[in-house]
């Protein structure tokens, strides 16, 4: 399998109020075909980042460098910025935390994913809107031509996280970079949201990278995560085999965790060791 | 045996939209109660309506022995019963020190020994007395959690009202902070009424809990019960399956 995203040595340093760097992220490799990839870390551990970095949303202050940062055999890091913005959405495609915050508030949920379909493909607006219908009904919303015409204040934050899939997912991109995708839903929801994510990703053949702070629901959605502590990998493992995980601190972030049906108190904590940020 | 807290057929209704029906329950002192169900369910409201935020608008909430207790809103409940809010974020004045959030209460109920009583609530927290002058931004989510547990308990309330107080955490802070409230409650003898979303934290924490929907209760069971699957609805049940994680296809639930 051809790698379809290549991350060698991905380092992203913020300045701070003195001016001098700090790296956010140290050092990220890996490697992704057309398979779902976890990235799972604590806050401030560099997983948004390193997503950021892949679409080019790093805030303008920011230094990323990279030995390779590659998609499909093109050189982010060398892209121009015209040819970077022609990849994102078109065959590079994100899906954020919150629906409420990342959908126009002033704009109706239909005329959205219009709008994202007519910035990538030259398509007339009659079939532009039958495209946007039938991308709602793939994300199993019930009456797509009423849902069509309503404000993101209007929708539940479960469709309101399906219209975001539908609005990324109609441009057909290559890869989908979804950050805590599920983290604002409740648990019901989200596993409806996970559902249609995981059925739509499998029959395109997309590449996903699944970023989240969930160990368990990672491990239980994609094929291999990695886990990333204090901006670096600590261990890469398959999704089948996180009961042998290695590294102390995923096997701590395994533990902590409260468990239906056991009887742990207290809880196992988190010892850090200073040596795993080295 | 006394309730330390009975509430009866509480409503909390907002311009004719019932955001808690008809719900009662009661607990005893020294137990820990949990209160589950989704956004919208109404279990943060009952919460509320218990420490007064929220108007009650039919039932009745007692707390402590019989009816001779205090009334809910008056500044004797107020001592008696404090909350610990979801976001840590947001609870804490970012403007104050810790320590003048920490003598607020005491200044408001008129305690003395104000100086010995926010050195010793720094300790029972785990966070010590280096952390006394410091604001809140200068904090991490977790030590602010602590700092908002700490201003509850300053007061030295019987009942503790936690509104998911762990859900704006990583997974490993969640293991620390619960393990303290666990060991507060045993060494006060505090009565715990804990709302959140995770199944799991509410049966590693709670005795008791409540599955709530649209505002009503669903049913009141033993967590060892809902552990065994001793369940009795089915949106319990559903519920149940959502926290044990994603399932590829077939036995994924048909989305709605």
């Amino acid at each position: 399998m051809s790698a379809l995203l290549t991350v060698e040595d991905l380092r992203i340093a913020f300045p701070n109020r003195d001016g001098d760097p700090v790296e956010a992220v140290r050092g990220v490799s890996f490697s992704l075909g057309r398979e779902r990839l976890g990235i799972v870390g604590e806050s401030g551990s560099g997983k948004s980042q390193t997503g950021r970095a892949i679409l080019g949303l790093t805030p303008p202050q920011a230094i990323v460098t990279a030995r390779t940062l590659a998609f499909d055999g093109i050189d982010l890091l060398k892209a121009a910025p015209a040819e970077r913005r022609a990849l994102r959405g078109a065959r590079i495609g994100m899906v954020l935390q919150d629906p409420k915050y990342s959908l126009n508030p002033v704009m109706t949920v239909g005329d959205q994913i219009v709008e994202a379909l007519q910035a990538h493909e030259n398509v007339g607006d009659r079939e532009a809107r039958e495209r946007a219908l039938a991308m709602l009904a793939a994300v199993q919303i019930d009456r797509p031509a009423r849902v069509f015409g309503l404000y993101p204040h209007e929708v539940s934050g479960g469709m309101g996280q399906r219209v975001m899939i539908a609005m990324m997912l109609i441009a057909d991109p290559d890869l989908l970079i979804a950050d805590e995708p599920t983290s604002a839903l409740d648990v019901t929801v989200q596993l409806q949201v996970l559902s249609i994510l995981d059925r739509l990703v499998g029959e395109r053949g997309m590449g996903l990278i699944f970023i989240s702070h969930d160990l368990r629901l990672v491990s239980s959605f994609c094929d291999r995560v990695l886990v990333i502590y204090a901006g670096r990998v600590v261990e890469e493992i398959a999704a089948a085999d996180l009961g042998a995980a290695q590294h102390p601190y995923t096997r701590g972030l395994l533990a902590c965790l409260p468990r239906l049906g056991e009887h742990r108190h207290p809880l196992p904590v988190l010892s850090r060791d200073p040596e795993w940020a080295r | 045996m006394s309730a330390a807290l009975q509430v009866n057929d509480l409503a909390v209704v907002y311009d004719g939209y019932r955001a808690v029906d008809g719900v009662s329950f009661a607990v005893a002192p020294g137990e820990s109660f949990g209160i589950v169900g989704e956004s919208g369910s109404g279990k943060s409201t009952i919460l509320r309506a218990v420490c007064g935020l929220a108007p009650v608008t039919e039932g009745r909430i007692a707390v402590g022995a019989e009816a001779g207790g205090p009334r809910p809103g008056s500044r004797a409940f107020r001592r008696k019963v404090q909350m610990v809010f979801q976001d840590p974020y947001g609870s804490l004045h970012p403007r104050q020190t810790v320590d003048r959030i920490l003598a607020e209460p005491l200044a408001i109920h008129r305690v003395p020994d104000a100086e010995t009583r926010i050195t010793r609530a720094l300790d029972e927290v785990g966070l010590g007395t280096g952390f006394r002058f410091r604001f809140p931004h200068q904090l991490s989510g977790g030590q602010r959690q602590r700092i908002a547990i700490a201003r509850a308990l300053i007061l030295e309330p019987d009942i503790l009202l936690l509104d998911e107080p762990t859900s704006a955490l990583d997974a490993s802070v969640q293991a620390e902070v619960l393990n303290l409230l666990e060991e507060l409650r045993v060494r006060r003898h505090l009565t715990f009424v804990m709302v959140s979303h995770d199944l799991a934290v509410v049966t590693h924490m709670c005795g008791r809990l409540m599955v709530m929907r649209n505002g009503r209760s669903v049913e009141i069971l033993p967590s060892q019960s809902l552990i065994r699957g001793d369940i009795r609805s089915d949106y319990t049940r559903d519920l149940m399956t959502a926290s044990l994680g994603f399932r590829r296809r077939a036995d994924a639930p048909a989305p709605g």
